[in-house]
């Protein structure tokens, strides 16, 4: 079985001191080393942003793609070889703006895919503009008189688009949110964990403090997560009180499991010798 | 009467959802049962019902690369067919339209045709009961006037419609059939047209988008991602209709950028990999275009062209992305780009392009237009076994094993192709990384090191370079004309080079076939050994012509260059070559 330090490479972050991006990435590395995955058996699709470059720090099979276009090669990398356990990671700027289209086509389909949001309501690496998910009034360097949109509620948009596993972590809380990942990991199907995370360098407004008098956890609460319309009303908390956990799960068949093609071996396997096109050429004849 | 013998162009004109596509493919069909060769080639706008459509087949009995502008029989479906086209037809030619249809007027036009009357919508209300199958009916009349067996109709409907269940395929027999026994004794005797069986070859007759998806199929396609765009979807449809029965996975993407990173996923894992779109699609397209050189995934972009720039003319042909497609995506990288010119061509290049992809680890771009992705041609079975299946350096678990480190992007090699492993090997650990990145794919910015990826990636293209198909001259030697073109405008090119014959001028052509690289030495040899040379392509700019001088130093001045989105008729270079 592998251990922690499996899973690290020798890079080092080049984060700010204090980044919620910390708390993820440890407590990813911990959940799949509980979820008993081992490095080669894993393929972690990066967008771009500060969460993107996590990249370089985990040891496994690693693909860093475009601004938020994670989703659609992790979807595709899942077909070819569903025996491979496929984790996505992004910003809250690359899926919920640049890729907000992917992220609801690719829940329609429920492939097997864990996808781990680091949100942190703001941009850090191009230096600080407003997010997605910024508050209303939020003021930055792209909108300095306050931002006029309101902001995306992902978990809202997860469930109305008919996920099978909508959670909500907290970079504070390592323990919570190491086991929330492993159940999205066994999760049969897509399963988001949207991060709430500090920005501690260019967004003085959802600070660590900020998130850790709002934030509970749903399962204290006896909060039970089969209920989609429950879940929605949970969803759309924020201000004095955040939801944290599983705010809804089911099973429903996967995108792999309805394609036949799948069934006798991973596509990547198919041999191809012997094709024969003489039905094709016959239909023409 | 003297007929002329198997060699005519049946044309059927009327608007959008009547039919007009499936009744052409049934004529052209049943011609080439019959041991002849059809061409054939459809207009249509980008409207679901309504508009003006056509369908023309040109049939003979010698391999036909391309229509002409004369027509024999025209099916006029509306007045517009006939408003539009009854200048087209030979002297003698018959125009069969329905007198019950009051929109419908032939009084006061050209005496030199042969007007056939035919209630088609009644013929086909009383046999079918549906009006609708009023083309079913005209397809009957247009083979009796040319004496054309009816039995070989009858079996191509029954191979057409048999999955549809026994009923339709009667319905469409006594429809036909019913269109065939109205014609006169006295009508067929005015015409001046007929067709023969010959020994059949057992042709097929087949698009090029069919050929691309059936290349691909052969080599081995396993994953498919598109959206919808014409005139590139019926690649998509095909491959779709065909997926379970190869065991492809075809995804239908909610966008174009989803679908190239679709299909960089499946081919990061081994998949062989590929998506086709047209020019708007391809726009989108750019960014993971580039993606996959960096990351060196093989994955193969069908762009089937149409006239630009944004929606353009959806459903018409160009050439004007040739440029495009040499310089997409940023910054600079290998850019493999081929062209096909005809349906064979097309099946047999797209699974070279697959190889191609797989070797050098990079995507690769196959271009085509409408006027060769929807035509249909007449030509010899293809055969999956001229098909050789090469699936580069893949590193296996044993080599693995054995490795004290395993470098993905090992700068060494002197052909730049560094084995690929996959998700799952032990040992075999990387980083497919868009940033700039060292041998194992970390993120690296150094000076050293981008220098270093650079060439890496470059040594690929030149390792090709050295050893890609050369171009050669086809056709006669020593011609008084040779034509430089690439892509669909062969067809017209061969067609034109036939009649010129008819004029004692002997003539061959260079076809470009890989524009990148491009085969600089060859090209420039043959060139300066040429007479006349006239470059022939359908776009505005001569984008072929500028790359050959850019490449060569080599100008070609004669030029003849179509952009109103039609494609060229022989005759218009036959008429160039007399004139100038």
């Amino acid at each position: 079985m592998a251990i922690v330090k499996d899973f690290e490479t020798k890079r080092f972050p080049t984060w700010c001191p204090g980044c919620g991006n910390f708390g993820i990435w440890t407590t990813l590395k911990q959940a799949l080393v509980k979820a008993g995955f081992e490095p080669h058996q894993v393929l972690i699709v990066f967008g771009v942003g500060c969460s993107g470059n996590e990249t370089n720090l985990i040891h496994g099979y690693g693909f860093h793609g475009l601004h938020g276009r994670a989703l659609p090669v992790a979807h595709g990398a899942k077909i070819a070889r569903r025996n491979t356990k496929v984790i996505v990671v992004g910003g809250d700027g690359d899926g919920y703006g640049e890729g907000l289209a992917h992220f609801i086509h690719t829940i329609r389909g429920n492939p097997e895919l864990t996808y781990i949001v680091h949100d942190n309501q703001v941009y850090g690496l191009t230096k600080g503009q407003t997010s997605p998910t910024s508050e209303k009034g939020y003021k930055s360097s792209s909108t300095p008189s306050g931002v006029i949109e309101k902001p995306i509620n992902p978990l809202s948009l997860a469930l109305a688009a008919e996920a099978t596993f909508v959670a909500q972590g907290f970079s504070g809380n390592a323990a919570h949110l190491t086991d929330l990942i492993v159940k999205a990991l066994e999760h049969p199907g897509f399963s988001l964990v949207n991060v709430l995370q500090p920005c501690v360098t260019f967004n003085h407004h959802n600070t660590f403090q900020w998130f850790y008098r709002r934030v509970y956890d749903l399962a204290k609460e006896g909060y039970v997560p089969n209920d989609r319309m429950k879940a929605i009303e949970r969803a759309r908390e924020w201000g004095d009180k955040i939801p944290l956990g599983v705010l809804f799960e089911e099973v429903r068949d996967t995108y792999e499991e309805d394609l036949p093609q799948l069934v006798k071996m991973p596509l990547a396997d198919e041999p191809l010798d012997d094709i024969d096109i003489s039905p094709l050429v016959k239909e023409l004849q | 009467m003297m007929k002329i013998v198997n060699n005519v162009t049946w044309k059927i004109g009327g608007e959008a959802g009547e039919g007009i596509m499936v009744t052409g493919i049934l004529f052209s069909r049943a011609c080439v049962r019959a041991g002849l060769k059809a061409f054939d080639y459809t207009e249509y706008p980008s409207l679901i019902r309504g508009g003006h459509n056509t369908y023309l087949a040109q049939v003979g009995e010698e391999d036909i690369f391309s229509h002409d502008r004369s027509v024999e029989i025209l099916v006029a479906l509306n007045q517009e067919t006939i408003d539009a086209h009854v200048h087209e037809l030979s002297a003698g030619g018959a125009v069969v339209y329905d007198p019950d249809d009051k929109k419908v007027n032939v009084s006061g036009l050209r005496k030199d045709l042969v007007y056939v009357p035919l209630p088609m919508a009644k013929i086909a209300s009383e046999i079918a009961g549906n009006r609708l199958m009023r083309n079913t009916v005209a397809l009957g009349t247009s083979f009796a006037l040319l004496q054309f067996p009816k039995e070989i109709v009858h079996t191509v409907m029954k191979d057409v419609f048999g999955s549809k269940g026994k009923e339709v395929v009667q319905q469409n027999i006594d429809t036909f059939n019913g269109g065939y026994d109205s014609v006169s004794k006295q009508q067929i005797e005015r015409f001046g047209w007929k067709l023969e069986k010959r020994k059949p070859h057992g042709d097929i007759v087949i698009t090029g988008n069919d050929a691309i998806a059936i290349g691909a199929i052969a080599a081995g396609v396993k994953f498919y991602s598109a959206y919808p765009m014409t005139p590139a979807s019926s690649i998509l449809t095909y491959i779709a209709e065909h997926a379970e029965q190869y065991s492809i996975v075809v995804k239908h993407a909610e966008d174009e950028i989803s679908v190239i990173n679709m299909a960089i996923g499946a081919g990061h894992m081994g998949v062989r990999s590929m998506c086709a779109t047209s020019g708007g699609g391809f726009a989108l397209m750019n960014e993971g275009y580039g993606l996959a050189a960096i990351t060196e995934t093989p994955v193969l972009l069908v762009l089937v062209q149409r006239p630009g720039p944004a929606t353009g003319l959806p459903t018409w042909t160009g050439q004007g992305d040739l440029q495009y497609a040499l310089h997409a995506a940023q910054g600079e990288f290998p850019r493999f780009v081929l062209a096909p010119g005809d349906v064979t061509e097309a099946f047999e290049m797209t699974a070279e392009a697959m190889n191609v992809a797989e070797e050098y680890q990079s995507p690769v771009i196959l271009l085509s237009d409408k006027q060769l992705a929807e035509s249909h041609s007449t030509v010899a079975p293809f055969d999956s076994s001229t098909i050789e299946i090469r699936r580069g350096k893949r590193i296996t678990q044993k080599q693995l094993n054995a490795m004290r480190e395993y470098k993905r992007f090992d700068v060494s090699t002197k052909d730049g192709v560094s084995p690929r492993s996959f998700p799952g090997m032990k040992n075999g650990m990387y980083i497919a990384n868009s940033d700039e990145h060292d041998e194992q794919g970390f993120s690296e910015e150094s000076s050293k090191n981008a220098i270093a990826m650079f060439q890496k990636r470059q040594r690929k293209f030149e390792d090709f370079q050295s050893k890609m198909p050369q171009p050669e001259l086809h056709g006669e030697k020593n011609a008084d004309v040779t034509f430089v073109f690439w892509g669909s405008v062969k067809g017209a090119v061969r067609e034109a080079m036939k009649k010129l014959r008819e004029y004692n001028l002997t003539s061959n052509f260079l076809q470009i076939t890989w524009m990148s690289p491009f085969p600089t030495q060859a090209v420039s040899k043959l060139l300066k050994s040429c007479k006349r040379v006239v470059l022939i392509e359908n776009n505005r700019e001569g984008q072929l012509g500028n790359l050959i001088r850019q490449q060569t130093g080599f100008a070609i001045d004669e030029q003849i260059l179509k952009y109103d989105g039609r494609p060229f008729f022989p005759e218009e270079i036959v008429d160039y070559i007399n004139k100038e």
